[in-house]
């Protein structure tokens, strides 16, 4: 294994962050803080509790998930097509190193810039709501699971796409609506008839029901299937990177 | 000499249809100068995407000191810098951590000293903290190169090394190039600047149409298929060259004073001798007399020309 390659694409993709830390760091941040004063305290006051949680706290699951999907993705997909697209991958490709290496290198630094977000937006979350987290284990593990297949995710869209157009089409009209139709600010309890069932189609609902249990205790669906589900697209992403891999596709063609 | 680098029936059809390498065939020598020369479109950076792992072959099998460089890859490509056409570097990291990058990436511990003694060679050390971005074209051209060299290659594929370089860089380049033959290193340059080649290699390819048309020793290959000028000053200007010598191919300057006779220098009675008897048998005086090799580019272009 050249763990020095791995290490050295790691490097540079966390100096990117660090060299753009406006982008990366302070505008989710921010965009945080307006989600709570939006939602938080213009729909808190009506909806003051979901499941006995106060409305605050329960949005800051949903809340940290919403960034960790869209900043996992479009970290690993801007990682992987920017070098693409200046043409620069003509040194990735010609080095000693594997496939693997390639993947774990590009996906760890995207999933641990969006894990340190996280974070942050939890931390931040804290000045605003009092928040307890039951079991901090599986937060943790739905937290780094979620940050790796969703980073796996963005890298297939950054090795598919052939424009920035196309590398924004996927977060922008499939993922974002999928968020916010995941139950980041509501419970799926609360929808009618035949939207709760249409929305146990949405993986997301998966994610953020199985994110918030490991804060509250209390999820829309058995935790079980939410880390089921979760391994099953994980398990889907790395199929199509073998793939990709296998055929070179979009890379050594 | 053994050959360091050997490509065998290697084809190269993209998905569109469009075949860019035909059954190429090509021997590297271990530490030669080669030079791939053809027109533009050839398939000579196929040719070398191909063997650096860039670009996947259709066909055929490609060895780098013995490693196959799809089952062995990472020993193939260990031994490999490339400095491709484009100037393509991730324009926000420094000159320094773009260079210790490339060394990374190709597996080598990190060497501050080496690292400094590349930029130096390069004249970048001066640089080595500015941006990529903030570099003129020249520079950046410095900057491939010492990414390529960062991880002590065996084997250097330099594809067109000095298009849109000035004087200065290019005699500064080809002094490079020298130094590390010296080392040992092996060269493979693909250029259409042929005096480039001409100045340069030991061995010349010539690649046309995605086919090699011809692998020579540069020295012979212009022997071979190099064409010789007589040039006489003649005494007393002609208005036109006699009948008598339509049996040779002369050529009348437009003033008269100059007259050419381009001959094979293979041919087994090239007719010079003839010619000069003839001439003094004509009383056509001459003060001064020249021969002159052609040089490659006319050895190139007349074989690209030939060929259907």
């Amino acid at each position: 294994m050249n763990l020095r390659a791995v290490w050295a694409i790691y490097r540079v993709e966390m100096a990117r962050a660090f060299r753009t830390v406006l982008q990366s760091i302070i505008s989710p941040v921010i965009s945080t803080s307006l989600y709570f004063v939006v939602f938080g305290s213009a729909i808190g006051s009506r909806i003051t509790e979901i499941d006995g949680i106060s409305y605050g706290a329960f949005i800051v699951p949903g809340l940290i998930m919403l960034s960790l999907l869209t900043q996992s993705i479009s970290n690993a997909s801007f990682a992987i097509y920017f070098p693409k697209f200046v043409g620069s991958i003509y040194e990735l490709l010609s080095a000693p190193v594997s496939y693997l290496e390639i993947v774990i290198a590009y996906v760890g630094g995207a999933a641990t810039k969006s894990i340190i977000l996280g974070l942050i937006i939890l931390a931040t979350a804290s000045l605003f709501v009092p928040l307890q987290i039951e079991h901090p284990f599986w937060m943790i593990a739905f937290l780094v699971l979620t940050a790796v297949t969703f980073s796996l995710f963005g890298f297939i869209i950054g090795i598919w796409a052939k424009s920035f157009e196309q590398l924004q089409l996927v977060p922008l009209l499939i993922v974002t609506p999928l968020t916010f139709l995941g139950g980041s600010f509501y419970s799926i309890h609360m929808l009618p008839g035949i939207w709760k069932t249409i929305t146990l189609f949405n993986p997301v609902v998966y994610l953020i029901s199985g994110f918030r249990w490991s804060f509250y205790g209390k999820a829309d669906v058995s935790v079980g299937v939410s880390l089921g589900m979760t391994l099953v697209f994980l398990a889907v992403c790395i199929a199509i990177v073998a793939w990709i891999f296998k055929t070179g596709y979009r890379l050594r063609n | 000499m053994p050959s360091i680098l050997s490509i065998s029936g290697v084809s190269k059809t993209y998905a569109t249809g469009f075949t860019a390498l035909k059954e190429v065939n090509l021997d590297i020598q271990r530490g030669e100068i080669f030079a791939l020369l053809g027109p533009n479109g050839a398939g000579k950076t196929t040719l070398i995407s191909i063997v650096c792992g860039i670009v996947n072959r259709s066909t055929g099998t490609v060895t780098v000191d013995g490693h196959d460089i799809s089952k062995d890859y990472r020993a193939a490509r260990s031994l490999i810098g490339l400095v491709p056409q484009e100037l393509t570097i991730d324009a926000f990291e420094s000159v320094w951590a773009t260079v210790n990058y490339s060394r990374g990436l190709f597996g080598k511990p990190a060497n501050p000293g080496f690292v400094e003694k590349v930029l130096r060679d390069l004249s970048l050390w001066d640089k080595k903290d500015a941006k990529a971005i903030t570099l003129s074209g020249g520079m950046k051209r410095r900057l491939m190169i010492a990414k390529a060299l960062s991880h002590e290659p065996r084997i250097l594929f330099l594809d067109e090394p000095t298009a849109g370089v000035d004087v200065e860089l290019r005699q500064d380049m080809w002094e490079m190039v020298r130094r590390l033959r010296e080392d040992g290193v092996t060269i493979i340059l693909t250029t259409h600047y042929i005096e480039e080649a001409e100045a340069m290699a030991d061995r010349v390819g010539v690649i046309n149409r995605g086919e090699i048309i011809l692998v020579e020793n540069k020295a012979e290959l212009m022997h071979k298929l190099g064409r010789k000028r007589l040039v006489l000053e003649l005494r007393n200007p002609l208005t036109a060259i006699p009948e008598t010598f339509s049996r040779y191919a002369l050529e009348l300057s437009p003033d008269g004073g100059q007259l050419t006779y381009t001959y094979d220098n293979q041919a087994e009675r090239p007719g010079v001798a003839s010619l000069i008897r003839d001439l003094e048998a004509s009383g056509i005086q001459f003060r001064d007399i020249d021969t002159q090799n052609s040089s490659l580019e006319e050895i190139f272009v007349n074989l690209v020309r030939r060929e259907p």
